[in-house]
């Protein structure tokens, strides 16, 4: 660890807190149907496509009908982006020549692409045509996030409003996300991505003659239009293989810490968005408190065990001063790695710019913690903040059981009903990520994929099924997942790790809104100063701690002392 | 529940549309104008052909280059479509070892390069890069001190003097932006061009 890495991550959280606020007041603009500087110019864009939808702006709906718009239009995203993988042998722009794709990896790539999750059981450049990262995989990265953000504007306004039916309308939401927020943010990012050397060509592969005369065939294409929505959307699906390790997606150190800002941004500008709508920026901040911490403390875990090296190539004789640089790159060094690693996991991204796999047990332990909590951590852009008001929710109800009162949170009385959805919402994260791991690491079909012995090949299994129900996408890579199994497995478990969150928040948003407002009196608990923070993160730790701790002590733990005797698999 | 197909078909035609094709098409066109080097994959060219990228590391194994890290990417195994064979800087195919950190086969493969690397220059440190692979395996950097390891072998295969070759070395050294964000590293293809060119 060095003075020069700490200084880093501190002018990273700096710069997080600096956008937060005015990022949060454009959010809140596009939440509330409010004029955008954009307005003059995409203003007619945006009536044109309600009226090409026949959708009347005004006309809000019910949570069920917000559920039903967001899932018919899941359904649809997915059977074009099926068709274009399926398709791409004869469709145009497929300068290499890629093959077809199976039916289980296009299930999977489609299911992964809609949910945010961007899971990749392929090698892109050695996968996917052209037009299948243009028009399958893009479209979808910009739809997944802009769907996610809309979800967290219909919760928000569960609780901003009172006595109401509808909690806003599904296809305004995502058109105004897309048209003023996503797209001209993107447009600037792409530029600034190409400038420093990210490729956007629809050219084919380059032939190079190396210096020692050998042949170098160097994948390319239209990679800076399709990154720059890969990090902003916490998407994280990568144009290469190597994703954000790649030179050619990630190519100098300014580079990346922009991407690490990106994946940020929205997120933590929603706990913002959500202190303006309730009416008190506080609420909002004491979020962000929370999230801040156990960012923090993962990022701090993370730097410290990677900056030792490895000890069994210590014993070789190698210097450990540079850290453990298996799978990192020499640009990024430890401090970016680390820091990336971290974020990638808090957030839903799953981009990565260095191998976890090959982090030392507890380095690998943290970005795995980071999304057993549930991507609460700012968190996918909306997954993140609506994920985050569930434990919120039962903050505030163990408080309210504490002093045998009547819990109610920014005025709304949490009562039985919300209190099941959000149980549902919280447990079913760890069926998948524990009941699917615990078949795969029996059954044939799954172990065959598993590429590490010992604890660490459980660990392969457990982290797999963690990232697809938590939808980050983030892989121990040496796991072999492009099998009938794996593709079909994890799958089910993206749907269940998105819907089955999504469908419990929208019912919480329905049952919140037709709420009265109860004003504040002298015995509610105010849920905006460290009381409140300190008792989410108990919440939080405590039911992470419980559900994941005897998979994390079969895993990453054991193979801490094993590494540490000096036992190698 | 079907009056919300229609706005979803077309929705997700029109957004198709503006995200999928026009955004790329349209950046694409921008950026082939404003940064053509740079869209087109920051290619070098020598003598009029095509040598490689600045941001793409490649192979060297001749005693008279600096090598690059140990690389981890494969090819498909000519004998056998289903199998893959190493393939050190396939830039077609990038990916790291994945390898667990107490993987024997990691341990194995360090221990051989350690050996290597001693009987190649006795008695100095080994720096940890060198013997690591990359996460893209096609790292275009080495740090300093894997480039000033080298220097004793470069100068006795090119019959220069040391002191000149550790001097081209510090010259290409690129130092973190800002003196803050990145590691201090050297491009190793731009060293050795450089190399080439000192030779001259």
């Amino acid at each position: 660890m060095t003075i020069s890495g700490w200084i880093q991550i501190a002018l990273y959280c700096a710069i997080i807190i600096a956008i937060t606020r005015p990022l949060g007041g454009f959010l809140t603009t596009l939440a509330t149907g409010g004029r955008s500087f954009l307005s003059p110019v995409l203003g007619p864009v945006e009536r044109g496509i309600y009226a090409a939808c026949g959708v009347k702006p005004t006309d809000e709906q019910s949570w069920v009908g917000y559920a039903v718009a967001m899932l018919m239009f899941k359904v649809v995203g997915f059977v074009l982006a099926y068709a274009i993988l399926r398709l791409q042998t004869v469709l145009p722009l497929n300068p290499a020549g890629q093959s077809a794709i199976t039916p289980d990896l296009a299930y999977n790539t489609a299911v992964s692409f809609l949910t945010n999750t961007n899971w990749q059981s392929y090698g892109g450049e050695s996968t996917m045509s052209n037009a299948s990262q243009m028009v399958a995989l893009t479209v979808q990265n910009f739809m997944s996030a802009a769907a996610g953000i809309a979800i967290a504007f219909a919760f928000v306004r569960g609780f901003s409003r009172r006595s109401a039916k509808t909690i806003g309308n599904f296809w305004v939401d995502l058109t105004r996300i897309t048209l003023y927020g996503l797209i001209p943010i993107c447009i600037i990012f792409t530029l600034v991505l190409v400038w420093q050397g990210v490729p956007q060509t629809l050219g084919g592969f380059v032939d190079a003659t190396t210096l020692e005369g050998a042949k170098q065939t160097i994948a390319i294409g239209p990679v800076a239009s399709q990154e720059a929505i890969k990090m902003l959307g916490t998407n994280g699906g990568g144009f290469f293989n190597a994703n954000s390790a790649h030179p050619f997606e990630n190519p100098t150190a300014l580079v990346d810490f922009f991407q690490m800002i990106s994946i940020f941004a929205i997120g933590a500008a929603l706990t913002n968005m959500f202190g303006r709508m309730v009416g008190s920026e506080k609420q909002g901040w004491a979020v962000f408190a929370a999230m801040g911490i156990l960012f923090l403390v993962g990022v701090s875990v993370l730097y410290w065990s990677e900056a030792h090296g490895n000890p069994l190539l210590t014993a070789l004789g190698v210097d450990p001063s540079m850290g453990n640089m298996e799978g990192k790159e020499i640009r990024f060094g430890i401090t970016q790695s680390a820091l990336f690693s971290t974020i990638t996991t808090a957030a839903s991204c799953g981009a990565v710019n260095s191998m976890i796999e090959s982090f030392l047990p507890l380095g690998g332990m943290v970005p795995m913690v980071n999304m057993m909590l549930g991507e609460i951590i700012f968190g996918g852009v909306g997954s993140g903040l609506y994920g985050f008001m569930m434990f919120a929710i039962v903050a505030v109800f163990v408080a309210g059981l504490m002093v045998g009162r009547t819990p109610e949170y920014l005025g709304k009385k949490i009562e039985a009903r919300e209190i099941k959805m959000t149980m549902l919402a919280i447990l079913c994260l760890p069926l998948v990520m524990l009941g699917f791991t615990a078949v795969a690491v029996v059954v044939t079909a799954g172990t065959t994929g598993i590429s590490a012995s010992g604890p660490h090949g459980f660990s392969e299994a457990l982290y797999a099924y963690v990232s697809a129900a938590a939808n980050n996408g983030s892989a121990f890579a040496g796991l072999s997942a492009n099998t009938k199994f794996w593709n079909t497995s994890l799958g089910i478990g993206m749907m269940i790790g998105r819907f089955f969150v999504i469908i419990p928040a929208l019912a919480i948003a329905g049952s919140m809104a037709a709420k009265k407002t109860v004003p504040p009196s002298a015995g509610t608990f105010p849920t905006d100063g460290p009381m409140f923070v300190g008792l989410a993160l108990g919440v939080i730790l405590i039911v992470g701690g419980l559900t994941f701790f005897p998979a994390l002590a079969l895993g990453p733990i054991v193979e801490h002392f094993a590494l540490a005797a000096g036992t190698t698999y | 529940m079907l009056s919300s197909l229609r706005p979803a078909i077309v929705m997700i035609v029109l957004m198709t549309i503006i995200t999928g094709i026009a955004y790329p098409l349209a950046m694409t066109g921008v950026a082939g104008v404003i940064f053509p080097h740079q869209a087109e994959g920051s290619l070098i060219t020598r003598d009029g052909k095509t040598v490689g990228s600045e941001l793409i590391g490649q192979n060297f194994t001749t005693d008279a280059y600096f090598h690059p890290r140990p690389s981890a990417t494969t090819d498909t195994d000519p004998a056998d479509a289903t199998k893959t064979v190493p393939s050190p800087y396939n830039a077609a195919s990038s990916g790291g070892s994945n390898l667990a950190p107490s993987a024997k086969a990691l341990v194995d493969r360090v221990a051989a390069d350690v050996a290597k690397l001693k009987a190649e220059n006795p008695g100095a440190t080994i720096p940890g890069d060198l013997v690591t692979t990359s996460g893209s395996g096609l790292d275009p950097d080495i740090s300093p001190a894997a480039a000033q390891f080298q220097v004793p072998r470069i100068a006795r295969a090119r019959k220069l003097d040391p002191v000149t070759v550790a001097a081209l070395v510090a010259s290409r050294t690129e130092a973190p932006l800002f003196g803050l964000l990145g590691e201090p590293r050297v491009n190793v293809l731009q060293l050795n061009l450089a190399l080439d060119q000192a030779g001259k």
